[in-house]
């Protein structure tokens, strides 16, 4: 067998082995790789909220540009083009489309509808209330639209329906549609008929909405207007847009850079491409290694695959830079060869951390890692000596090596340095100790700021504030959900009463259960009764009991009439209502959702959730639950940071462990260890003045600076060993080249991580913003301090 | 009855018929030093009462409560009894405040509003012009006592309000009457505050 065949051998296999995984890869570019594998019973309600819930369907538009008339015909072009499109299942623009249906349909189901239909209320007593309420309505403004109506209900059920259902101011309308509150926008909720999570889906329907405002004036006045959009699918869109951006074109654009400075650097084509052989294949191997592990990659992963081309070309950097000659190749493998390894080994350690993680995408970032690494590594050690040609030669970097030194020698006092760095970073740090985690589940997000602003002026521009707290009521079915609504929104009605919230919503508003719709029924009296009630009720009043003979052949009639489904909403604008409001889970069981509304005006602005929780304890049997939807997910990600923060922790100590092992000195082990804690604290400190709290992903950032400068600091650990074991080991040339090939793999780190940086995705911009640095710290404070102990 | 059947009318529409609209019958002399006495004065406040013969209801409703004008473009119309109700409208913006709840309209979406809201608040600002875009004005009597009766123009607003007869004194407003096309009637009297 030819010399090196077997390691070929293997590569081979192991390529065409992954290369069949990766072509079977499903990439997932939603926010689920921030979603917790085994959430809680309130993070599985978040959860599906944020995937599939109705909330998630709905695209917010915004027209803008031109004046207002222009606007609301553009505004009625629109929906009017998007109402034809089965894409969408609604399409709200304030048009009063739905309007005359919607009150044919209050006002045919008035006496099942109505929450003030009690058997008191058609006692002669209750009749002769409502109706000189009513008698007093008719002196309002409203009595013109009353009057009409008095005839047939003088009760003022229709009255009464309006009230439930016009507790939420909606948005202002101007010239017919729906306008922000400056005035200055037309708006228009579609809400689709694909998931939020089917992004494909949305990203069509966000061309449909696109194509119809293209279309929906003449090029001539349409021009002066603009189109906005927002809403969870149009973020999933973008987020993927940009990670796919990232992900291709930072990693092309990060590759040509790398290339160039090996070119540089080797003057030598052939050494160029089989430097980039490792990294190649550490990338292919890390993706197939997480497609088979978790049967799918996030995008997000991808985007950090980049970050392992500035790592993985460091090993054919040491390799080719400090391996010149044969000679020099077989003693590389003798005295370089365990120290990269080792280098990989504590980056292993660093990585292997991440892999129990409970939140996919950091598990992901473990493994994709771990398997880069160890492939990198072994692919520069037994691959790269066998299909290196022996002619092969790169530039002699001797004279760069020596100028590097040099530049370090001028440093006189690298210990005080690093004290002073040390002092420094640590008093920031302490100063800034309680901002200096972002503890909100946004940060986590890969949609950029400019966009979450546009939502949150839109969600207020439409009254509908983000829904915060919630009531959550389980059922085994619908009718059980709708029941267990009821009573909890009996004691919100209490709860609004003594002004600790402002309004609830309930979808037994558009619908209630059968057995209260049952109760009421049966509440109206029989024709000769309720005959009777109302001549003596009207003996006093103002009307006559005859004007009101419609009235008793509706209650007749609703004595007879079948009780309410959900499917008799359909074709009213209340079933996009109750839709939003009524979930059915997986398991064939239902949720009711009752938002909660804050007393806006001279309260704070916060619901007291204490109070809401304590009134609605009794019913917790009846599946009533309380969530606040924001420190629901604030403490989700709280968990993903506990949890972060104890697994880099658990990453570091065995981290330090294998350096006990293998270094077998306290002191070694403190100089290889020291330039790394500096650089970490120096990093986070120069984030905390920059004013930027720390995320999960600058954590992993530090860790992966930590796990990258290992590397340095071992070299120069090594370096020192080397001269004290054998005063000719070795040469002023091989540390003139080590030191070489350590800032040229250096600054392959810095370019790889450092046009993270630049990225559009904010977790990847957090990464590049740790790492690149962090990465040029350590190599500084290894040598800095390598240095220090030489002399 | 339906807000479609009441569609307000295309601002062209709205142009012809101003410029259709019947010249005044009474001495324009006297309604044009009217409405200049009427748009000198800035502020305007009285309490009403307000009764309404409706033909669903044998006795008429009465309900009482404050009339306050600033000029040139709010009105507001406080009633306390017997239930309590706050209507102001600035402009084109409509805002009704009643138990606790209120509704924000835009004049322009609701014309069933606009004959009130044009009739009073024009005829209180001096705005003749904008008198004339919407109704046939006849002026009778003379500056100490006058009357002005407002008959809409526009077919749809017509479908809901026969006839708007304002009687004032000078540059006070005493009475509103208010026929509505079904036969209905409301009548609002005024009593101003007198200015301290």
């Amino acid at each position: 067998m030819r010399r090196g065949a077997l390691p070929i051998a293997v590569w081979s296999t192991g390529v065409a082995l992954a290369l069949v995984i990766v072509a079977r890869t499903s990439v997932r570019s939603d926010l689920s790789a921030f979603l917790p594998v085994h959430p809680t019973e309130a993070q599985q309600l978040l959860v599906d909220q944020l995937r599939d819930g109705p909330a998630s369907r709905m695209i917010l538009c915004a027209i803008k540009g031109g004046d207002a008339g222009l606007r609301a015909r553009a505004s009625a072009a629109v929906a009017e083009r998007l109402r034809n499109d089965p894409q969408f299942v609604t399409i709200a623009n304030g048009e009063d489309l739905a309007a005359d249906r919607d009150r044919r349909f209050l006002f045919e189901n008035r006496y099942l509808l109505s929450a003030a239909v009690t058997p008191r209320r058609f006692s002669a007593a209750g009749l002769g209330e409502a109706i000189q309420d009513s008698i007093d309505g008719l002196s309002q403004t409203q009595g013109l639209l009353l009057k009409f109506l008095f005839p047939r209900d003088p009760t003022g059920e229709m009255q009464q329906i309006l009230n439930q259902l016009e507790r939420m101011p909606g948005p202002r309308t101007i010239g017919g549609v729906w306008v922000s509150a400056d005035g200055a926008r037309a708006l228009i909720v579609a809400r689709t008929r694909a998931a939020g999570s089917d992004t494909d889906g949305q990203a069509r329907a966000m061309a449909a909405i696109r194509a119809a405002f293209e279309r929906s004036l003449p090029q001539s006045q349409g021009a002066a207007l603009q189109l906005q959009m927002s809403g969870p699918g149009v973020f999933a869109v973008a987020a993927r847009r940009h990670i796919e951006d990232a992900a291709v074109r930072l990693s092309i654009l990060s590759a040509a850079l790398i290339v160039a400075l090996l070119l540089i650097v080797y003057r030598s084509v052939p050494a160029v491409l089989l430097g980039l052989l490792p990294v190649a294949s550490a990338a292919l191997a890390g993706v197939a290694a997480v497609s088979a592990g978790f049967g799918v990659v996030y995008g997000i992963t991808l985007g950090f695959g980049i970050t392992l081309i500035g790592e993985a070309v460091d090993y054919s950097i040491y390799f080719f830079i400090q391996s010149r000659t044969t000679d020099a190749m077989q003693r590389w493998r003798r005295t370089f060869w365990p120290t990269v390894r080792l280098g990989m080994l504590c980056s292993v350690c660093g990585f292997a951390s991440l892999l129990p993680a409970h939140f996919p995408g950091l598990a992901q970032l473990g493994l994709y890692s771990i398997a880069g690494l160890l492939t990198a590594a072994a692919v520069t050690r037994f691959v790269l000596p066998v299909v290196s040609p022996r002619a092969l030669t790169v530039r002699d970097l001797t004279p760069l090596g020596a100028a590097l030194l040099r530049g370090l020698a001028a440093f006189k006092y690298p210990r005080a340095f690093s004290v002073i760095v040390l002092a420094g970073s640590t008093l920031l740090l302490v100063l800034h100790r309680g901002d200096l985690w972002n503890r909100d589940l946004s940060a986590l997000s890969p949609v950029p700021l400019a966009d979450q602003r546009l939502d949150a002026d839109l969600r207020k521009d439409l009254g509908a504030a983000d829904v915060r707290d919630l009531v959550v009521v389980r059922g085994i079915d619908l009718q059980a959900a709708l029941r267990g609504a009821e009573q909890a929104a009996a004691v919100l009605d209490g709860l609004v009463a003594s002004g600790i919230l402002a309004a609830y919503e309930s979808p037994t508003l558009y619908l209630p259960s059968l057995a209260t719709q049952e109760s009421r029924r049966a509440g109206l009296p029989d024709a000769n009764t309720l005959e009777e009630n109302l001549r003596s009720a009207t003996a006093e009043l103002a009307v006559r009991a005859e004007t009101l003979a419609p009235f008793l052949a509706d209650v007749a009639a609703a004595r007879n009439a079948a009780p309410l489904l959900p499917s008799d909403l359909e074709g009213t604008s209340l079933n996009e209502g109750f839709d939003t409001l009524i979930l059915c889970q997986g398991d064939g069981r239902w949720n009711a959702l009752l938002p909660l509304h804050a007393v806006a005006r001279g309260g704070s602005g916060e619901i007291d959730l204490a109070a809401v929780r304590a009134a609605l304890a009794p019913l917790a049997s009846a599946g009533v639950t309380v969530i606040d939807l924001k420190s629901e997910s604030n403490a989700l990600y709280a968990s993903y940071l506990t949890e972060a923060l104890r697994l880099s922790s658990a990453g570091f100590l065995s981290l330090v462990t294998l350096l006990s092992v293998t270094l077998r000195s306290v002191a070694r082990i403190a100089r290889v260890l020291a330039p790394l804690i500096l650089a970490v604290l120096c990093v986070a400190a120069l984030l905390a003045l920059a004013g930027r709290q720390l995320t999960i992903l600058h954590l992993i950032g530090l860790l992966l600076v930590v796990a990258v400068g290992s590397n340095y600091a071992l070299f120069f650990c090594r370096r020192r060993a080397d001269a004290a074991a054998s005063p000719h080991g070795g040469t002023a040339a091989e540390e003139n080249l080590t030191m070489a090939s350590l800032g040229v793999a250096n600054l392959g780190t810095v370019i790889g991580f450092g046009l993270l940086a630049f990225s559009q995705v904010p977790v990847l911009e957090a990464l590049g913003t740790t790492i690149a640095p962090g990465a040029f710290l350590a190599l500084l404070f290894s040598a800095l301090l390598g240095a220090h102990a030489r002399a | 009855m339906t807000r479609r059947a009441l569609a307000a009318p295309t601002p062209a529409l709205i142009v012809v018929l101003a410029l259709l609209a019947a010249p005044v019958h009474a001495d324009s002399g006297d309604l044009d030093s009217l409405m200049a006495l009427l748009a000198a004065r800035r502020h305007g406040r009285a309490s009403f009462i307000e009764q309404q013969f409706l033909t669903v209801l044998r006795r008429p409703v009465e309900s009482r409560g404050e009339l306050i004008y600033d000029a040139p473009g709010h009105l507001e119309k406080r009633t306390v009894d017997p239930r309590a109700e706050r209507l102001t409208i600035d402009g084109d913006s409509v805002t009704i405040e009643r138990g606790g709840h209120r509704h924000v309209l835009d004049l322009n979406d609701h014309p069933q509003l606009q004959p009130f809201v044009t009739g009073l608040r024009a005829t209180l600002a001096g705005d003749r012009a904008q008198l004339e875009r919407a109704f046939k004005l006849d002026f009778g009597g003379e500056l100490e006592r006058w009357n002005l009766r407002l008959t809409p123009l526009q077919a749809p607003v017509a479908k809901i309000v026969r006839q708007i007869e304002i009687t004032g004194a000078r540059d006070d407003l005493l009475r509103v009457e208010v026929l509505l096309a079904d036969g209905d009637r409301s009548l609002m009297t005024l009593r101003p505050f007198t200015p301290q």
